[in-house]
């Protein structure tokens, strides 16, 4: 990924889904000066961007302490925004690297149904085979209808080898001799692709365990990666779906998806101050290169509508 | 957990003692607490705004009566505004086929959202329920395998789907099922699409070009129920665009509040006729007001405490303690596997939060209610150090044999004693319930519907007649 080339995408994916939060500080901050009502509707735009009330009310109290009152700008409202939610999410910016002494470097894929699990899957095999690592993908999902075949979609267009079993077979056991299989061949890197599962049910939960304990026995530092995907039309329940996942199988960082659409995925901004997990990828697109690595300033300026690029 | 909306509005306006009417400046109190707890259910704001005004307007100068706390009544004019808002009485049943045959339905929605999976949930609901000849047909010519996932819940349903042709284009095939439906004699024909974002241009176009060729009598935008502020946008773009005629629901047997379904239902007037309730075939609902709403104002929805304790119980365990508890019976045996379904059942707190008025009642009770996991484990390992017969006869435990249990738990007879107090409480509890007459509730609970003798008293959706009793959790 050259760096112009992915922030380009990502300003474009971006720009789509904060046009309408861009739109409306502007309309406010030229009507009036910063006061008590421009406040609440400063407060509102960021609650429709999934923020949360309290993150909201949090961010926009903070903002209120140095310029309440003031002739202000809309770009100096939205600057003083951006920056201090890149300032929450700076500690989540960090990229996720094949460790080259794990071979393979596992990394199991985990979350609620739909959210983009096999795509980023198939996107992150994508990205590291171009960095020239060897892949091998396992479907795991041995539950949805034709999961394994849209795994094995995914194996083609990367080029990478797919270790399947039919619908129905134990997910544990097909995570076991997956990596059983790459080790002995040799990969740089084994992804671990699961059934979707809504984080209430407990016995799905339990079973997503026996999965990690699986992989455990045959390497017992392994995964060395467990990611959370979610998706960016997700609201306040993500912070369910963060806390119960992190607890039963040690989730070490997220990725969130779809972020060219309208919706803003504002609810990292309050996951990422509250559990202390990176976002290591966003996804903006349905194809191989539509991964981006999570930096927090891109995003923040993004979600305000300012040049991501900008120094 | 959350704190109950009943909770919240409870600390701010069961102060107030007087009689007469709620003023303005009590409801303005009250509406910041329920503004805070519909953007938490993830209701729109703009929606939220208009709930708000809406509700302002009923509730100053109503008569705060003897029986209620101004708290309650707040909730109350809150909750009916709520349901009125959802579709109230008069809520959709299911999908209309009131059209000449065959009747064409259209699934639309964003990416991942759950259509493929609810069209193999109708189409089994119209064939295998309803009797109707159903065809499927997937136009989801984009995702790696999502004509094959559509053709297997076909064959897991019995329902027909038109044959994969590789290669060809949404449009063909279209209309090629709608050939084949017609001449095919079908009484029904699905159509599911592929996933796509509304500021998609592309994919926007193509699916007005399919809706012109297909002239769907239905066409249902399919939302997960755990979709944030962005459901009006969504809902109101695909409305625009291509004028849907219901809404579906999926994921409702999740933890999400929910708020979505007001939003989309608020901004498109069209119905919620569906709510899917789990990943097997059979797991979908009519829509039910009442349930939503009170989930939205978590205001202890006895219906998500059921469902939360069917979706985690051991089924053929549950059932057989039903039947006994039915009968008034409950021995130390019973207890124990109470206890074990208990904490297969996960977050006690969070369950017992549903209960209406525990949220309160807990915090009250100052260490009343041990949710200690290792207090559970420690009861367990009493009741297993006594002998069947003990179980069975708890009043032989005495002296001599509290000290045996003790010992061989690890525990102390003082333990033991406060073990078997408990469970003469429960017994006790039992017994009346069933002289009450709650028990089928109570029975309905833990026997996960199919051995309970009462069904729900009360209930929307029927919960505790559920056929086949098990709907969530296992797959
Ligand atoms: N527009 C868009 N669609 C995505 C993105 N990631 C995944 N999808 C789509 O979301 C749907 C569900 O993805 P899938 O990977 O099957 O989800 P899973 O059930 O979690 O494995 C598919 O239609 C994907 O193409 C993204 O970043 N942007
Ligand atoms: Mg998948």
């Amino acid at each position: 990924m050259a760096i112009g080339n992915w922030l380009a995408r990502l300003k474009s994916g971006l720009s789509k889904s904060s046009s309408k939060l861009v739109g409306g500080i502007t309309d406010i901050l030229t009507k009036k000066k910063l006061d008590d009502v421009a406040l609440q509707e400063l407060e509102d735009l960021l609650i429709s961007a999934d923020l949360g009330t309290a993150t909201a009310a949090k961010l926009t109290q903070d903002l209120s302490k140095t310029r309440f009152g003031k002739e202000v700008t809309p770009e100096e409202v939205r600057t003083t925004l951006a920056d201090e939610i890149a300032k929450i999410l700076e500690p989540a910016s960090l990229p996720l690297s094949v460790d080259p002494a794990r071979k393979p470097f596992v990394v199991l894929v985990v979350g609620v149904n739909g959210a983009g699990k096999t795509t980023t899957i198939g996107k992150m095999a994508h990205h590291w085979r171009g960095e020239g690592h060897s892949v091998t993908l396992a479907a795991g999902d041995t539950f949805r209808a034709a999961a394994v075949e849209q795994l094995k979609v995914w194996g083609a267009r990367t080029n990478s080898p797919v270790v399947a079993k039919d619908t129905g077979a134990d997910s544990a056991g097909l995570a076991f001799e997956a990596l059983m299989e790459t080790r002995k061949r040799g990969d740089d890197v084994l992804l671990i692709d699961t059934a979707g599962r809504l984080q209430n049910k407990d016995i799905l939960m339990a079973e997503l365990q026996k999965v990690v304990r699986a992989i455990a026995k045959v390497d017992p530092t392994a995964p060395h990666a467990t990611l959370l995907v979610l998706d960016a039309t997700v609201g306040q329940n993500a912070h369910a779906q963060v806390e119960v996942f992190k607890q039963m199988v040690g989730v070490t960082g997220l990725v969130m998806t779809k972020l060219d659409g309208t919706a803003k995925g504002g609810v990292v901004v309050a996951l990422a101050e509250k559990f202390k997990l990176p976002i290591h990828y966003v996804g903006v697109g349905e194809a191989a290169e539509d991964l981006r690595p999570f930096t927090s300033r891109t995003f923040a300026r993004s979600l305000m509508g300012l040049d991501p690029e900008a120094t | 957990m959350f704190d109950t909306l009943t909770d919240k509005l409870g600390a701010a306006l069961n102060k107030l003692t007087r009689r007469g009417a709620l003023t303005e400046a009590d409801v303005t109190a009250a509406m910041r607490d329920v503004r805070v707890a519909l953007l938490e259910a993830d209701v729109a704001l703009p929606v939220v705004k208009d709930f708000i005004a809406k509700v302002s307007e009923k509730a100053v100068g109503e008569a705060v009566i003897k029986s209620v706390t101004p708290g309650q009544l707040v909730v109350k004019i809150v909750h009916d505004e709520l349901i009125a808002m959802l579709g109230g009485e008069d809520a959709a049943q299911g999908v209309d086929l009131a059209a000449p045959a065959p009747v064409a339905v259209l699934m639309v929605g964003l990416q991942g959202s759950g259509k493929t999976t609810t069209t193999g949930k109708i189409a089994n609901r119209l064939q295998n329920k309803d009797r109707k000849r159903v065809l499927m047909v997937s136009l989801d010519t984009y995702r790696p395998a999502a004509q094959e996932q559509l053709a297997i819940l076909g064959k897991q349903a019995g329902v027909i789907s038109l044959p994969i042709v590789a290669g060809q284009q949404p449009i063909d095939i279209a209309k090629r099922g709608l050939d084949e439906a017609r001449r095919g004699g079908f009484d029904v024909v699905l159509f599911d699409t592929a996933g796509r974002l509304t500021i998609d241009e592309a994919m926007m176009t193509e699916i007005v070009a399919l809706r012109d060729i297909i002239k769907p009598h239905e066409t249902l935008l399919v939302t997960d129920a755990m979709i944030g502020q962005d459901s009006v946008t969504t809902a109101t773009s695909f409305n625009e665009k291509i004028g849907i005629t219901g809404i579906v629901l999926t994921r409702v047997d999740g933890d999400a509040r929910g708020g979505a379904a007001l939003s989309m239902r608020a901004v498109t007037g069209r119905p919620i006729k569906l709510i899917g309730v789990g990943e097997k075939i059979d797991a979908l609902d009519v829509f039910s007001p009442e349930r939503i709403a009170g989930r939205i104002l978590g205001m202890g929805d006895v219906v998500s405490l059921v469902e939360k304790a069917v979706a985690n119980i051991d089924q053929a365990e549950a059932e057989k303690a039903a039947a006994r508890m039915a009968a008034g019976k409950f021995d130390l045996t019973d207890m124990l596997s109470q206890l074990q379904q208990i904490q297969r059942m996960g977050d006690m707190k969070g369950l017992l939060g549903l209960i209406p008025g525990m949220g309160t009642a807990m915090k009250q009770m100052k260490g009343g209610v041990d949710l200690d996991p290792k207090q559970f484990k420690r009861l367990e390992a009493i009741i297993q150090s006594m002998t069947p017969k003990e179980r069975r006869v708890p009043d032989l435990i005495k002296a001599s044999r509290k000290q045996r249990i003790a010992t061989g738990s690890g525990t102390t007879v003082a333990d033991v004693n406060k073990l078997l107090k408990q469970h003469q409480q429960m017994e006790t509890m039992m017994k009346r319930m069933k002289k009450m007459g709650g028990m089928g509730a109570l029975a309905g609970m833990f026997g996960g519907g199919g051995a309970a003798p009462g069904s729900l008293p009360g209930l929307p959706g029927g919960l505790g007649q559920r056929p086949g009793g098990f709907p969530f959790g296992k797959r």
